[in-house]
């Protein structure tokens, strides 16, 4: 029958997991640039893919010491939101949303290329890049930590807290940045490009920093998460993983500070749980709800993504903590 | 949706018809001529199915696991599709020491067993082969480890003359190739194209339209034991139903709403999102095959050799073509879609039902959708259907339709054919699995070049 301490026990282990980290950290670039300057990024994906790949590659294949990887797929990201953003920032938002799904699905392809196993490890990925970064652990890297039956591997307990004091650094910029006279022109963008441009200001450039700095959180999120998980592996970055992204930002509140990372500890909360109960329910000789196969729990999530993210933008697109007013709804 | 030509007033058009049935007959007469040449024409190419193989006919043979050695086998198939009986087959261990050798049966089909696991290398007794039958491949060498089935496979006949003697026939199939594939997206996109004029909805849930009209005629073809042609007709239909369907329940009472743009496009990746993995779970992941025309032979034209499927293809997807270029042209239906995607208010100021325009676009799209969906796996895919056939399709849709000007009918079916050309010419150069890439390329060139597309206007851009 459902264990319901395990599922809680589960489910707040998602809360602050890995996977809530890497997607807080989508979510935060996904915020600057929808929340707050109204580009429709749906390409996030691969900014966190040429983060984590240009890391990986620039230690194993170059050679580089890591740090030096990490800073590769910073300028990475920066690359890739330049080239995105010169030609589509003029133009109206939804061209930028086609070209940044092709793009992150260039990337992917490119990265899983049997052409490119010598370089990117093909669809086999990338190992053995970050045993640096494990070797700076202060935790017993192989021992279990208990926190009142919530249960974290060394490793994995080094790299949440090398994750959350990301986010958090990530929050104050964004909080500082969204308070100064920067982030009152890019809020003024979205709501009227026109206004802004009568005003003087150059919009363009506005939006192109604004891309930057959210892609650039996306390749950090991509770092981290190819630390935690100590592999690369090219089909794990695939466009749903954005649209995971968009629905956490959606539930926490877009251009909210705190927005994206309360949605996306809500998000893997409720998606946790969802997944835990559905597999012990339809688990066993005799399971609790029959018309589900066990091994289709894993594509459920995503049907109950989808809808959440399609039903949350009907009815209530400020998500939680949003203002509705705040939120850009229409294109020009 | 650019007009391309005057749109008419009501009374000077058409006077034989009258009122409320005359674009449902319009819309009819269409699809029902679309629909009638494909059943002619691949009822034209069934004669050429006689020397179809079932698909998976030598991977179905179990590798029993317990037996001493391990056993390798295979079936032997001429070029033109024969079987190929009585051949010898070697197996060399690394040594070049001949361990085992078998004879093919009358089905072709060879196995033997070789001792231990390692690395091996088979090869056809050149002196045993039937007269006429040449050898492309006649040795491969193969790691043979326990508990897979090893299959090998020898490649037979000459090179192919036409790859020698001249780069213009290579260079005249690959054009051929990528007109159908042009073709097949065109189909789709136009839909999309339409879509987006009437309504302004960037429809990223197109690509599953796609994927459901394939995934149902595979349904109709393979599970009930339909013909693919019926099958596939069966799917248009329901195709056109499911389109009309989303626009009844969902786009409709959005735009009564009044949804933002922004809005309706993030409720469309939720629903394409949803939709995908619906079909994973009742399709699975696997690549699936249809019962019909799965295993054709090229024929020779003198000029070009190509399938009967794909010859059917291009003549399928011109013939739809032609009907919608007809269909928005000649039309009542067709020129309010064109009214109302030029200038909404205008048109409904005018008297056109706007909402009624909207939904014949959703049922079109539907319609042409699902049968793009179907061509798409039975030329581009080797006749077969997958779950995320359609989001693959969906992104070369959105370079074909951008690359003609969003918006626009003829602009988009412009612009997939010269996708689907890039694509087939950039896979001679870059590896296959990067074939896709050359078409998403063009999408981020010409937005720096002529973001308007080829036939679009400028004012859309913003």
């Amino acid at each position: 029958m459902i264990d319901i301490a395990s599922l809680l026990a589960n489910g707040i282990a998602a809360l602050v997991g890995p996977s809530a980290i890497f997607f807080a950290l989508l979510a935060i670039g996904l915020n600057v640039h929808f929340g707050y300057g109204g580009l429709l990024n749906f390409g996030q994906i691969g900014f966190a893919l040429v983060g984590g790949y240009g890391m990986g590659i620039a230690v194993l294949y170059f050679g580089l010491p890591l740090w030096s990887g990490v800073l590769v797929g910073i300028v990475a990201g920066v690359v890739l939101a330049l080239l995105l953003g010169i030609p589509t920032l003029r133009l109206r938002a939804d061209y930028l949303a086609i070209v940044t799904i092709a793009a992150a699905e260039i990337l992917r392809l490119i990265t899983r290329s049997t052409s490119m196993t010598d370089f990117s490890g093909g669809t086999q990925g990338l190992t053995g890049y970050g045993g640096s970064f494990r070797q700076l652990s202060p935790f017993d890297n192989g021992r279990f930590y208990d926190f009142y039956g919530v249960r974290f591997l060394g490793q994995d307990l080094w790299a949440i807290c090398v994750g959350w004091t990301v986010v958090g650094l990530s929050l104050i910029l964004v909080f500082l940045l969204v308070r100064s006279p920067w982030g009152r022109v890019l809020k003024a963008i979205r709501e009227d490009e026109d206004a802004v441009r009568a005003l003087g200001k150059n919009v363009f450039v506005y939006k192109m920093q604004a891309l930057v700095l959210g892609g650039v959180f996306g390749a950090v999120g991509g770092i981290v998460f190819a630390l935690t998980t100590q592999s690369l592996t090219p089909d794990f970055y695939s466009p749903p993983q954005t649209f995971f992204a968009y629905a956490a930002l959606i539930i926490g509140g877009a251009g909210r500070v705190f927005g994206p990372v309360i949605g996306s500890m809500i998000f893997w909360f409720v998606l946790s749980i969802t997944d835990n109960f559905l597999r012990q329910a339809t688990a066993g000789s005799n399971p609790l709800i029959s018309f589900i196969d066990n091994q289709d729990v894993g594509a459920i999530r995503f049907v109950l993504v989808g809808v959440a993210l399609a039903v949350l933008m009907a009815f209530r697109p400020q998500g939680i903590f949003g203002k509705r007013s705040e939120v850009l709804l229409d294109a020009r | 949706m650019r007009p391309v030509g005057p749109v008419r007033s009501p009374d000077g058009a058409r006077p034989d018809n009258s009122g409320f049935t005359r674009p449902v007959a319009g819309l009819l007469r269409a699809v029902l001529g679309a629909l009638i040449a494909i059943a002619a024409l691949t009822g034209l190419a069934a004669p050429a199915l006689a020397t179809q193989q079932p698909p998976h006919g030598t991977s179905s043979q179990p590798a029993p696991p317990e037996q001493p050695g391990l056993p390798v086998s295979g079936t032997l198939r001429n070029v033109d599709g024969t079987l190929l009986s009585g051949v010898r087959v070697q197996a060399l261990d690394a040594s070049g020491q001949q361990v085992a050798s078998t004879t093919s049966n009358t089905g072709g089909r060879w196995e033997l067993t070789v001792p231990t696991p390692g690395q091996y290398t088979f090869r056809i007794d050149r002196q045993s082969l039937p007269p006429g039958v040449t050898v492309l491949q006649g040795e491969v060498v193969r790691d043979v480890a326990p508990g897979t089935l090893s299959l090998v496979v020898f490649r037979f006949g000459a090179q192919r003359a036409g790859l020698q003697t001249s780069a213009s026939a290579t260079a005249l199939r690959v054009l051929v190739d990528g007109i159908r594939f042009g073709l097949v997206i065109g189909i789709t996109g136009v839909g999309l194209s339409l879509i987006f004029g009437t309504t302004g909805l960037t429809n990223f849930a197109h690509g599953e339209l796609v994927t459901i009209g394939a995934v149902l005629a595979w349904t109709l073809n393979v599970t009930f034991g339909l013909q693919l042609i019926w099958a596939t007709l069966l799917a248009i239909v329901a195709g056109a139903a499911l389109g009309a369907a989303t626009d009844l329940a969902i786009w409709r009472p959005m735009r009564r709403r009044r949804a933002g743009l922004i809005a309706q496009l993030v409720i469309s990746i939720g629903l394409a999102l949803a939709l995908r993995y619906l079909v994973l779970i009742y399709f699975g992941g696997r690549s699936e095959s249809f019962a019909d025309y799965t295993n054709q032979v090229e024929r020779n034209y003198g000029f070009i050799s190509i399938t009967d499927k794909d010859l059917a293809t291009i003549v399928i997807s011109l013939a739809v073509l032609v009907g919608v270029a007809l269909l928005l042209q000649r039309t009542r239906i067709g020129k309010a879609m064109r009214a109302v995607a030029d200038n909404r208010d205008l048109a409904a100021s005018s008297g056109i039902n706007v909402e009624r325009v909207v939904l014949f676009v959703w049922i079109l799209a539907g319609a042409l959708a699902a049968l793009g969906g179907v061509l798409f796996g039975l030329s581009e895919l080797g006749g077969t259907v997958q779950y995320e056939m359609g989001f693959n399709l969906l992104l070369l849709m959105f370079a074909g339709v951008i690359l003609g000007g969003l918006g626009t009918a003829y602009g988009a079916l412009l612009g997939c054919l010269v996708v689907g050309v890039l694509v087939q010419v950039s896979a001679q150069v870059i590896p296959v699995d990067l074939k896709y890439l050359g078409g998403l390329a063009v999408l981020i060139v010409i937005l720096v070049i002529r973001p308007q597309g080829l036939l679009g206007s400028r004012a859309r851009i913003g």
